[in-house]
């Protein structure tokens, strides 16, 4: 196919379908219910399933529903709609049904504003819903990048059996880019057969299968718990997804820095190294699981002073750097929230500040 | 003559963890009876919520999903659409469905989502304890009104059925009760009659069940189910509320 100029959000939307995705779950709000429009058209002409359900909650758990029949499902948000969906993730993680939710991110806490922003980064990464489970959480940082996750996102949720969340921020989903879509997924029809009530005539089998998240024997909820640790500790093996930016220089500084502000780094990046000054950039392509070897190593660099976490938040993603780096060198944070993106110049002015031996203490 | 009684092939062995004097294993039976009856039991998915039936996955011999509190609707809704093949229903109490899931089922009932649900009103909260419920009876004592249902602080009970029959969408609500043999009879036609609606792909259909609970009411099983009779049916009137077709002549609710 070639390449098409389009709405992040309506991107997202073919993607899924291209992934083979053909149910779609959904209720309205702002800045990702162009998702959720195309759909409504797009869905009817693949002889697919739309639904607008009457809140983030219920959606949640259609969206548990139907994956834990066996259906290849998704769901978009955004922040709020995410916090309501949450109790479903927690279910869905512990009944171990593959399903993607798209978070399309906006200012908070509350209400918070419409504006991009990454401030559900830990809510992401670290829970959100109650009890010990992960996301695989990937964090496109342009729409082809949302495009080729959305591909990538159904197979990981299938390969694992753990919801697969994409976190973009409003502008990822608000923005037109030039795209271009990739054939329709090839994959292997999920094995369903042992786990997924898809009815015991459409299995040819005798025995039922049973979704459940109740374990009240505590030997039994460990060794549940214990079965899912299994499959994020693989995750850290197997599925560590990042982009090195400027890696081979002698940078002074390392910036970790994901999604939409990866690509201001990026740009402040290009300009301090046409004024001499090298910066290098580590950008993770899934938050969880977070790139802590590439991060340590790039960190641990004898020309590299400071390690600045870049976040469109007020420092979240920094505690991960700061595990990672583990001490070797000093971390900091620098962001903006609420739909404010730090420009290019404004970075380079950080990242330079912390070139000179003594910095002015801000605090 | 051969066998005539014998347990239904989608009820499974296990003992049950209900009370003495619990209508839950009844209405069990009655379900595994007609799933039997249909059969439809291997593309039948039943869907369990949180409450004393939260274990009712344990007692049935076919697909099973656990729904979170409340949720059982919007769970029974995503199989349904993806999966229309498949024989759904919801098996939920008073404080999952009319409490903390009221929103799901009203909105699964007005989409007319071609599940069947079972709805259990025994006017309290069993599984954590005698709580208050939706349902609870004015003046009726639970651990959380110790003095009695004080419908001027807590308003009335819901009439769940009535309230979901005066959705415009058409739907087949009914309410009958097992506390005596004679009722069975009748809550099997109706269970059965609500399978049918949805294997004909017609409407959203739903059963409320009058039962008890001995337990929590602080009864003896005959005391509950004398309670039951007198102080419920009489608020929860016995019979179709709502039915697709236009309703011919009474019903047992007028």
């Amino acid at each position: 196919m070639s390449k098409v100029l389009m709405k992040g959000n309506e991107a997202i939307g073919e993607a899924a379908i291209r992934a083979g995705c053909l149910n779609y779950f959904a209720y309205p709000i702002t800045p990702q219910s162009e998702v959720a429009e195309y759909l409504a058209r797009r869905m009817p002409e693949v002889g697919g399933v739309f639904l607008q359900g009457e809140s983030e909650v219920a959606v949640g758990y259609m969206i548990f529903g139907a994956s834990a029949c066996g259906a290849r499902v998704m769901t978009t948000s955004s922040s709020p709609g995410i916090s309501l969906m949450s109790e479903a993730i927690s279910y869905i993680a512990c009944g171990q049904c593959p399903s993607v939710f798209v978070n399309i991110m906006r200012g908070g806490p509350g209400l918070g504003g419409i504006l991009p922003s990454q401030g559900d980064y830990f809510q992401a990464t670290k829970g959100g819903g109650h009890g010990d489970y992960r996301l695989l959480v990937l964090a496109p940082a342009s729409v082809q990048e949302a495009v080729d996750m959305v591909m990538m996102a159904f197979p990981l949720a299938e390969k694992y059996r753990n919801p697969v969340m994409i976190m973009g921020d409003g502008l990822i989903g608000q923005m037109m880019e030039p795209v271009v879509f990739p054939d329709h997924l090839k994959t292997e029809q999920l094995n369903t057969e042992t786990w997924a009530t898809s009815g015991m005539d459409t299995r040819k089998s005798s025995t039922r299968n049973l979704v459940k998240t109740l374990y009240l024997d505590p030997v039994q909820l460990n060794a549940q718990n214990l079965l899912l640790k299994a499959k994020y500790e693989r995750m850290k093996k197997e599925d560590v997804r990042f982009e090195p930016y400027n890696i081979d220089s002698d940078y002074q500084v390392l910036i970790v820095s994901y999604g939409t502000m990866s690509r201001v780094c990026r740009t402040a990046i290009d300009n301090l190294k046409n004024k001499g000054i090298q910066i290098a950039m580590i950008r993770p392509q899934t938050l969880f699981p977070f790139p802590e070897t590439a991060i340590r190593d790039a960190a641990s660099k004898e020309s590299c002073k400071t390690v600045i976490s870049i976040e469109m938040s007020m420092g979240q993603m920094v505690e991960d750097v700061e595990r990672c780096v583990q001490g070797r060198k000093p971390v900091e944070w620098y962001g903006k929230c609420g739909g404010e993106v730090p420009t290019p110049e404004e970075i380079m002015e950080v990242v330079q500040s912390y070139l000179t031996t003594k910095r002015k203490e801000q605090n | 003559m051969g066998k005539t009684f014998h347990k239904p092939e989608a009820l499974s062995n296990q003992q049950t963890h209900y009370c003495p004097g619990c209508t839950h294993g009844v209405i069990h039976r009655l379900i595994a009876e007609v799933i039997d009856e249909l059969g439809i039991r291997g593309r039948t998915v039943g869907i369990a919520p949180v409450g004393c039936a939260v274990l009712a996955y344990n007692y049935f011999t076919f697909d099973f999903q656990e729904a979170a509190h409340g949720r059982a609707p919007a769970m029974a809704t995503g199989i349904k659409r993806v999966r229309p093949d498949l024989v759904v229903f919801t098996y939920q109490g008073d404080g999952d469905l009319a409490s903390i899931g009221m929103g799901e089922i009203v909105h699964a009932a007005n989409r007319g989502e071609k599940f069947t649900t079972i709805f259990v009103n025994n006017a309290v909260y069993g599984m954590t304890g005698g709580q208050m419920a939706p349902t609870t009876m004015p003046n009726q004592r639970t651990t959380t009104s110790p003095f009695g249902r004080d419908v001027t602080d807590v308003g009335m009970p819901i009439k769940v059925a009535e309230l979901l029959a005066a959705l415009q969408t058409p739907g087949y609500i009914t309410r009958q009760t097992v506390i005596r043999p004679k009722y069975i009879v009748k809550a099997k036609k109706a269970i059965r009659r609500a399978f049918e609606y949805q294997l004909e792909g017609k409407c959203f259909s739903l059963v409320e069940v009058v039962s008890t609970c001995p337990t929590n009411w602080g009864m003896t099983p005959l005391e509950a189910v004398e309670w039951s009779e007198n102080t419920l049916l009489p608020y929860y009137p016995l019979g179709d509320v709502k039915t697709p077709e236009p309703m011919s002549g009474g019903t047992d609710a007028k």
